[in-house]
């Protein structure tokens, strides 16, 4: 069963390529490991073509990764790294926009976007169902416009 | 006829079509330095001549003058060493040679073929140094101003036209400046 | 003389297109039917050509001719057979070729598969798709011929990057331009129905299998472009928002809330002139794709070509295309009236919502890959926006639509109440929730994200199932019953159910994933989530184009042995780049992944990676759902009757 399900997920083809580096570290404790890990994930290999510095194998990636490591081993903290990152390198270096001037319409737009679609789109289905009230007869029009549409025939009126 | 709600889908696509045709003449892969306005970074590193000697950016002060981030594995640093020695020659700023992550001998011998326009040439062995200097590929030149202020760097190989239209003012410029 | 026959078939080709846009759409603007019906004929024609072309330059591939520049850089003679075809997309001037021959193929369809739609409006569908074929051939022919010969010929080729040697890229690129390319004809529909100044439900019906079935195909396509990075990249990731990869997503998204406005606007008549919007939209989409993947104005891995020069051709028909497109929207759309109101509490306002938060996702995806390029562009920076952003918008727009989801298939056309619905609604929300705390307590750790993400999927489920069920409320379920039920019906639920699936295995990986780097001696082993990894060496193996090392890591739970993984480390000998190779073992609840590093120290030790991804088949599961959902709904039998 187990092979027919690996088939069925075309999975056969066991041996598949990766580009990734292995790296073998000793952390000190695995809050430092998990740090460490985030940290590569969020930090950009500038030599490359949109990686991360986990995924890339470049020699400025492997420098990078080797400093993130040394500067947690040395003690300091997830933000401590980053702003010695980004002294050197520029905002360029993070995948997570900073909280910035320049970044806030990128942050706020999405809420934005999405409060301007509802309120636009509830207004104008709004208006749309204003006309159908304006347009509502009463019942006594409404028998007077079947008798005027359908003189001859008197049996018509009771499906009003 | 024209009511807002219809012509806004094609004012926004006007205005990301403007954006993309912008974006045709920027180069996405580089990466400006947030080191340009700010005062070099301090190091101590061995003279390429004379290891025994070694190179200190302070020892500068007072005086304008280049950073020229080179290798002798770096094919653009080939490309632009004709310009640096051209630069050398009109004798208009200090040129300081910074050999990353290289072999003091692949780097003396490879000066020896191309000509050496430096005044001094500093080696980085490792690349930690360069690392301060935000620097992610070679070559890049860092322009430095009496006060030991950043005050541009360029990224990739300098051509001829850089050097005449852009590089050439700004070194007058700083020299021009107390 | 093949490359130069391959190439003479692109020019007929482009001169079928030239035919098959201009006579038809003069006939049917001045009514003359002899000139309507050359649409067809030029269609077929031009398909032809280009079936021939296509055929030309593959022919190239496999007999190893070098003299035609492209296959220099993109072949080589060791390259085994199905990767030298595979080999004739890999690059940018093939693939444009492709997609020439995928919409030359759409095409193709509508001539087929349109017996029952008035001649003129075909005549209208035909040119528009002529005209973006005319586009596409002229690029092609201006700026990136695959057949251009280089002298002299060199004796062996580039050969193909190594991680394109793979079985993902045979169907991935053909799969994701079905899709991308199949927009097109639902586009062409739109305009069509513009020109014609007739938006009417039968336009909408029309229109409906075409956008269904390009959906299945970009579905899939981008299915297998996240299943083929993942085993290929080798971390274990799935989708890494990359530019590309957006490029892709941002048409799905939009397509998906087209697919919905015209089930609307078949339905209920209105939504008309959004339903036209959003047709345009999903394929402007797709061709600020193709302009993104090949301008260079955006970093990618996946990028083809940096070419600016070529980015401008592709700018100048955007606007001509788009810009041209949204004029006659301007234009035509205040005219479009709409013949049904809605109460607030109806279906058709849940679909409205549905269609505001895909679109809303999309816009917001559009916002965070240009951004960078707005910031440059002003000259104020240079920032990334990668994953942490995306993730962090996508997921709050997602998990309520996921939610609306299963409440708007229970309300009613036009008007209805919540409370005719509320006890339902209440019941199936408890039991999602206390499935949900449930499901996330057998995970090695309890996280608010894994109980959200699995009550919502189950949500889904239950109120999918319900609603399929209320069809048989007043009739026997038999097998009759079953079998009289439409395709639609089953597609649509089945579709539905397929996000739910896609959810609970997003979910999971994303949370309870374990990877670790390790070093191995022969015979060390490692424990990880339960299973221990027994690294038992590695020997030497010689390929067709590579060598390296092959490694054994023998996995046991409970004493039991699970797999036998080799993972291996090759070096390809003609670009001398080395490539590690993950083994993989594939379960229907966690893949177990491991990848060599590096030798480490005299005794044969290895560093290793292991990972063990729980759940994650779920995530193409869930599409292949999708699509098989989708695929119900498209080939439903009231389109092949219905006039």
């Amino acid at each position: 069963m187990r092979s027919f399900i690996t088939l069925l997920f075309l999975s056969l083809v066991q041996i598949n390529f990766v580009l990734a580096q292995v790296e073998f570290r000793t952390f000190k404790n695995t809050e430092q490991e998990r740090q460490y890990n985030v940290l590569i994930d969020e930090l950009r290999c500038l030599v490359c073509q949109n990686q991360n510095l986990k995924d890339s194998n470049s020699d400025l990636a492997k420098d990078m990764r080797n400093k993130v490591f040394s500067m947690l081993s040395d003690g300091k903290n997830k933000d401590d790294i980053v702003e010695h990152m980004v002294a050197r390198y520029g905002d360029f270096v993070l995948y997570k926009p900073p909280f910035k001037s320049i970044t806030l319409l990128l942050w706020i737009g999405p809420l934005l976007f999405f409060v301007i679609a509802f309120v636009s789109v509830v207004r104008i289905v709004k208006s749309r169902n204003q006309d159908e009230v304006t347009t509502k007869l009463s019942e006594a029009e409404h028998q007077r416009a079947e008798a005027l549409l359908n003189p001859s025939d008197k049996n018509k009126d009771k499906t009003a | 006829m024209l009511k807002l709600k219809f012509i806004l889908p094609f004012i926004i696509f006007s205005l990301l079509v403007v954006l993309l045709f912008v974006g045709l003449s920027n180069d996405p892969r580089k990466v400006p330095s947030p080191l340009v306005g700010k005062p070099t970074p301090g190091f101590e590193l061995p003279q390429l001549k004379d290891p025994s000697k070694s190179f200190n950016p302070d020892m500068l002060k007072g005086k304008v003058w280049l950073l020229n981030i080179w290798a002798s594995w770096c094919s653009g640093c080939r490309v632009e060493h004709p310009i640096l020695n051209e630069l050398a020659k009109r004798k208009m700023l200090t040129m300081v040679g910074f050999n990353y992550k290289d072999t003091n001998d692949d780097a003396t011998k490879w000066l020896a073929q191309f000509g050496n326009p430096y005044d001094v040439v500093a080696t980085d062995q490792d690349g930690s140094v360069g690392f301060d200097y935000g620097v992610y590929g070679v070559p890049e030149t860092f322009f430095i101003d009496k006060k030991g202020i950043i005050r541009y760097k360029h990224i990739g190989p300098v051509s001829y036209k850089d050097l005449t239209e852009k590089l050439i003012p700004l070194i007058k410029q700083l020299k021009a400046e107390t | 003389m093949i490359p130069e026959f391959g190439q003479f078939a692109l020019v007929v080709g482009l001169v079928c297109a030239f035919l098959q846009t201009t006579v038809p759409l003069v006939g049917a603007y001045k009514n003359i039917p002899a000139w309507i019906s050359v649409a067809r004929p030029a269609a077929q024609a031009q398909f032809l050509s280009l079936a021939v072309s296509f055929a030309c330059l593959v022919y190239v591939f496999i007999q190893n001719d070098f003299s035609v520049l492209y296959a220099a850089q993109n072949s080589n003679t060791k390259l085994p057979l199905e990767f030298r075809i595979s080999a004739v997309w890999g690059a940018h001037e093939g693939s444009l070729l492709l997609w020439a021959l995928v919409l030359a193929l759409w095409t193709y369809a509508v001539t087929i598969f349109s017996k029952k739609i008035p001649d003129v409006m075909i005549a209208r569908v035909l040119a528009v798709m002529g005209f973006i074929s005319i586009g596409f051939m002229l690029f092609i022919l201006v700026t990136s011929n695959p057949f251009t010969r280089i002298f002299p010929a060199p004796l062996e080729g580039r050969d193909l990057n190594p991680l394109l040697q793979d079985f993902g890229l045979i169907i991935h690129p053909p799969m994701l331009y079905m899709g991308y390319v199949g927009l097109s004809v639902a586009f062409a529909f739109a305009i069509a129905a513009m020109l014609a100044g007739r938006l009417d439900a039968a336009w909408a019906r029309w229109s409906r299998p075409w956008t269904s079935i390009a959906w299945v195909f970009l579905t899939l396509g981008i299915a297998l472009g996240s299943w083929w990075a993942y085993y290929e990249l080798g971390w274990g990731g799935w989708w890494f928002w990359d530019p590309v990869e957006n490029a892709s997503f941002m048409p799905w998204l939009v397509a998906t809330a087209l697919m919905h406005s015209l089930a609307v606007t078949e339905k209920r008549g209105c939504f008309k002139a959004w339903t036209v919007l959003l047709a345009v939209f999903a394929f402007s989409l797709s061709l600020l794709g193709t302009f993104l993947v090949r301008s260079g104005v955006l970093t990618s891995v996946h990028s083809f070509a940096s070419d600016p020069e070529r980015g401008l051709f592709i700018l100048i028909f955007l606007i001509i295309v788009v810009g041209g497109s949204l004029i006659l929207y301007a234009w035509r759309a205040p005219a479009i009236k709409s013949t049904s109101k809605f109460k607030f509490f109806s279906k058709e306002n849940a679909l409205l919502m549905n269609n505001i938060l895909l679109i809303v996702a999309a816009a917001s995806i559009l916002l965070g890959t240009l951004y960078p390029l707005v910031i440059d562009a002003l000259g104020v920076g240079k920032i990334s926006v990668g994953p942490p952003y995306f993730n962090s918008v996508f997921v709050p727009i997602m998990v309520p639509l996921i939610v609306l989801m299963g409440v708007g298939v229970l309300i009613r056309w036009k008007e209805d109440n919540f409370q005719r619905i509320q006890k339902h609604v209440f019941k199936y929300v408890v039991i999602s929730l206390a499935l949900g705390v449930l499901s996330a307590w057998f995970m090695p750790h309890l996280t608010i994200g894994a109980v959200i993400g699995v009550t919502v999927a189950w949500w889904v489920v239950l109120s999918m199932s319900f609603n399929f069920m209320q069809r048989f409320k007043n009739r026997e379920l038999s097998i009759s019953a079953l079998q009289k039920t439409p395709r639609s019906y089953y597609g649509m639920h089945i579709a539905h159910i397929g996000i739910a699936v896609f959810t609970v295995g997003v979910t999971l990986t994303s949370i309870y994933s374990t990877e670790k780097d390790v070093m191995l001696t022969p015979g060390q082993s490692y424990s990880m989530a339960g299973y221990e990894f027994k690294f038992a060496g590695a020997k030497r193996i010689v390929g067709p184009n590579y060598q390296g090392e092959r490694g054994k890591v023998i996995v046991t739970q409970d004493d039991q042995v699970i797999a036998v993984m080799e993972p291996e480390k090759r070096i390809y000998t003609v670009q001398r780049s080395p490539m590690t190779e993950a083994a993989i073992d594939a379960g229907l609840t966690r893949d177990l992944f491991v990848a060599m590093g590096e030798p480490r120290g005299t005794e044969g030790g290895w560093a290793l990676r292991l990972y063990h991804k729980p759940y994650i088949r779920w995530i193409w599961l869930g599409c292949i759902i999708m699509g098989i959902g989708g695929l119900l709904a498209a080939t439903d039998k009231r389109y092949s009757k219905a006039k």
